[in-house]
């Protein structure tokens, strides 16, 4: 079944962390704050904004990934982007929240 | 072991300004991420799934006490206070940040180390076996011309784009620890007819998507031949590898798809194509040079046993057990070699605090010449123990959290970073590496098991030489079905002087079950083992069957 429900996600440039585009035009390091898009032209859009932070060295790398909108906030379908927002699961210390309500942007 | 020279010091440093420059331009705006990246790359930086990643070259995993200090002074100034030591004996730091890369190669430069060579379709940083000078059974030391490959392969200018990237590792004993059969080439030291040490030269080993054994060139290479016939080989390599396909360009499918008979021809004509009837060769004075910082140290007269030691054997079973496994066989009477092992219970293959690494770097200055190897199989060596001070090295080691006494039982794990930190990877090694071992905890249980050699990787390229294991071997490979990790197992795997590839079991394991499904293993071997056998033994004997039948007899 293809996940219609996306968010655009990238490392940032100074640390490589992982960031997640906001409606805002933000970057955010909290998967929950991630604007959630189901429309392709929604996402070219994200897509192209990423690309402009790509050239304004804010970003490295960006791409679209498939979440499954929950009550809690966005899941990612794969383990590799689970993994990514919420850290290595060997290094719980290193770890992030991701079940928690956008509040900080 | 070797220092760095006025010319290596002024290539590390000018490596150092070089890539500080570039990270100013790329931060600046001068350098896009398109012309960056093979920058940071050729400096051994990577950008992995939650922050760069800085791979630092162990040459041939050799390391000194000033060395490991600043390893682990780097791991509290600029990481979260560890690293990861590799499969190819080098470290890895995980969470560096871009602009502290440069101050961090700067600090390794002042202890002549870097991170060239760790990245890239070069010639990747040379490895050896870890008892490499030292091993009871070593024919010549290996070390010497691992050197001299170092100081011919960096920055090689013909060598540095090469169709895929190039491993070599060397070994001068027989019991071969260096895994030489699974390398794009690998060299084993042998006695040529008239007793002169040489090499035999293995082309084509590998791992990765296709594991493949490597097959014998030459049976007896002259030492002052080596650089000339590695050139040869890189030549042929050069000009005939698939460029066109990056899952087809390593050299092992060259030899595949060549033959090893036209492709051996190939590398003799190039050999022979060089001068003629008289190949160029190592000069000698400069063979003596790089010999001399090799010698051995100045070993005392010591007895191979004292009253204390034997007493402390005989009543002390935790002791006992330890040497069992950690201690190896030295050249030299009075001495032993002994393996730190970097897998506690439950914990993370090859990850050391900054506290441990500093332990161990003070532990090789009071218990031998401070110094330290790195093994592919990720635990630390002490090369120079006087047996005498094995007990009180034991004590100093169980307070530090590093004398577990399972150095090559089932949970001494080889493990790639997998999922957890790996961009490439498909699922998660580690997680299961700390299960099977929290499983498998009990030593008295892992002694009566023997060696067995579990080794994960979390994706098909293998870095966790899943393919291969010295000695009774289950390798487990991850792979990713639908945002679900399954495991592949296979058996028989072993990368000794008689290696083989593993033999697939069957149909994959879900991580709920692989731990299970590894115990199920164990038992089988236990009930059908004869007295003596390692499981590779028994394996041998009674083949897949048994353990295909209790694995999969529920479904």
């Amino acid at each position: 079944m293809a996940h219609s429900h996306q968010i655009v996600t990238a490392n940032r440039l100074r640390d490589g962390a992982v960031v997640y585009l906001t409606a805002q035009g933000r970057w955010s390091e909290t998967l929950a704050c991630g604007a959630v898009v189901e429309e392709p032209a929604a996402l070219a859009d994200l897509l192209a904004q990423a690309e402009r932070s790509v050239a304004d060295r804010v970003v490295v790398a960006p791409y679209a990934f498939a979440v499954t909108p929950r009550a809690d906030g966005p899941h990612p379908v794969q383990k590799r982007e689970q993994i990514r927002a919420a850290g290595p699961t060997v290094h719980p210390q290193f770890g992030r929240a991701t079940g928690l309500a956008c509040a900080a942007e | 072991m070797y220092r760095y020279d006025e010319f290596d010091h002024t290539l590390v440093a000018e490596r150092v300004a070089q890539f500080r420059d570039q990270v100013n331009r790329r931060v600046a705006g001068g350098l896009s991420e398109d012309e960056f990246k093979p920058l940071r790359l050729m400096n051994g930086l990577y950008l992995q799934l939650h922050a760069y990643m800085l791979r630092v070259a162990i040459p041939y995993g050799v390391l000194s006490a000033v060395q490991m200090r600043r390893l682990a002074h780097i791991a509290r100034k600029y990481d979260k206070g560890y690293g990861h030591f590799t499969t190819r004996q080098n470290i890895q730091y995980n969470w560096p940040d871009l602009e502290d890369v440069p101050d961090i190669l700067e600090e390794l430069a002042e202890v002549e180390m870097h991170a060239i060579q760790t990245s890239g379709n070069c010639i990747r940083n040379v490895t050896a076996d870890q008892f490499a000078g030292v091993a009871a059974d070593e024919f010549d030391d290996p070390r010497v011309y691992a050197e001299i490959i170092r100081q011919w392969s960096t920055l090689h200018p013909e060598f540095s784009f090469l169709p895929r990237k190039f491993k070599i590792a060397i070994t001068g004993a027989p019991n071969d620890r260096a895994a030489v059969k699974v390398h794009d080439i690998g060299l084993r030291m042998v006695a040529g007819p008239d007793g002169t040490p040489g090499f035999e030269v293995i082309v084509g080993g590998g791992q990765g998507r296709t594991p493949m054994i490597g097959y014998v060139v030459r049976d007896y290479l002259p030492v002052p031949q080596l650089l000339a016939y590695l050139e040869a080989v890189l030549r042929v390599y050069n000009q005939f590898g698939r460029r066109d396909n990056l899952y087809k360009a390593r050299i092992k499918i060259l030899v595949h798809e060549t033959g090893k008979e036209e492709f051996t021809r190939l590398v003799e004509e190039e050999f022979a194509a060089m001068a003629g009837e008289d190949p160029p060769a190592l000069p000698g004075a400069e063979l003596a040079r790089i010999r001399a910082y090799f010698q051995p140290p100045a070993y005392a007269d010591l007895p191979a046993t004292t009253p204390e030691l034997d007493l402390a054997l005989a009543g002390n079973r935790a002791f006992a057990r330890w040497v069992k496994t950690a201690v190896a066989e030295h050249k030299q009477a009075g001495y032993a070699i002994v393996t730190i092992s970097l897998k506690p219970i439950g914990g993370i293959p090859g990850d050391a605090s900054a506290e441990e690494m500093d332990a161990v770097a003070d532990l090789s200055e009071r218990f031998g010449f401070g110094e330290i190897r790195v093994s592919h199989e990720q635990n630390l060596v002490l090369p120079d123990v006087p047996r005498r001070d094995l007990f009180a090295l034991w004590q100093a080691l169980d307070a530090a959290g590093l004398a577990t006494a399972n150095v090559g039982l089932v949970s001494d794990i080889i493990a790639c970073p997998g999922l957890d930190y790996c961009n490439l990877a498909n699922a998660r090694s580690i997680p299961i590496a700390q299960e099977i071992s929290e499983r498998f905890a009990d030593l008295d249980r892992q002694h009566d098991i023997g060696e067995l050699k579990v080794k994960i990787s979390g994706c098909i390229n293998a870095c966790g030489h899943h393919h291969v294991g010295h000695i009774g071997h289950i390798g487990i490979l991850g792979v990713d079905r639908k945002g679900v990790e399954f495991y592949q197992v296979t058996l028989g795997g072993n990368a000794t002087e008689s290696a083989a590839l593993g033999d697939i079991v069957g149909p994959s394991f879900s991580g709920e079950a692989i731990t299970d499904a590894v115990e199920t293993i164990v038992a089988t071997y236990i009930d059908r083992r004869q007295a003596g056998e390692r499981f590779l033994d028994t394996y041998r004997r009674i083949g897949m069957k048994p353990f295909k039948e209790a694995l999969y007899a529920a479904h």
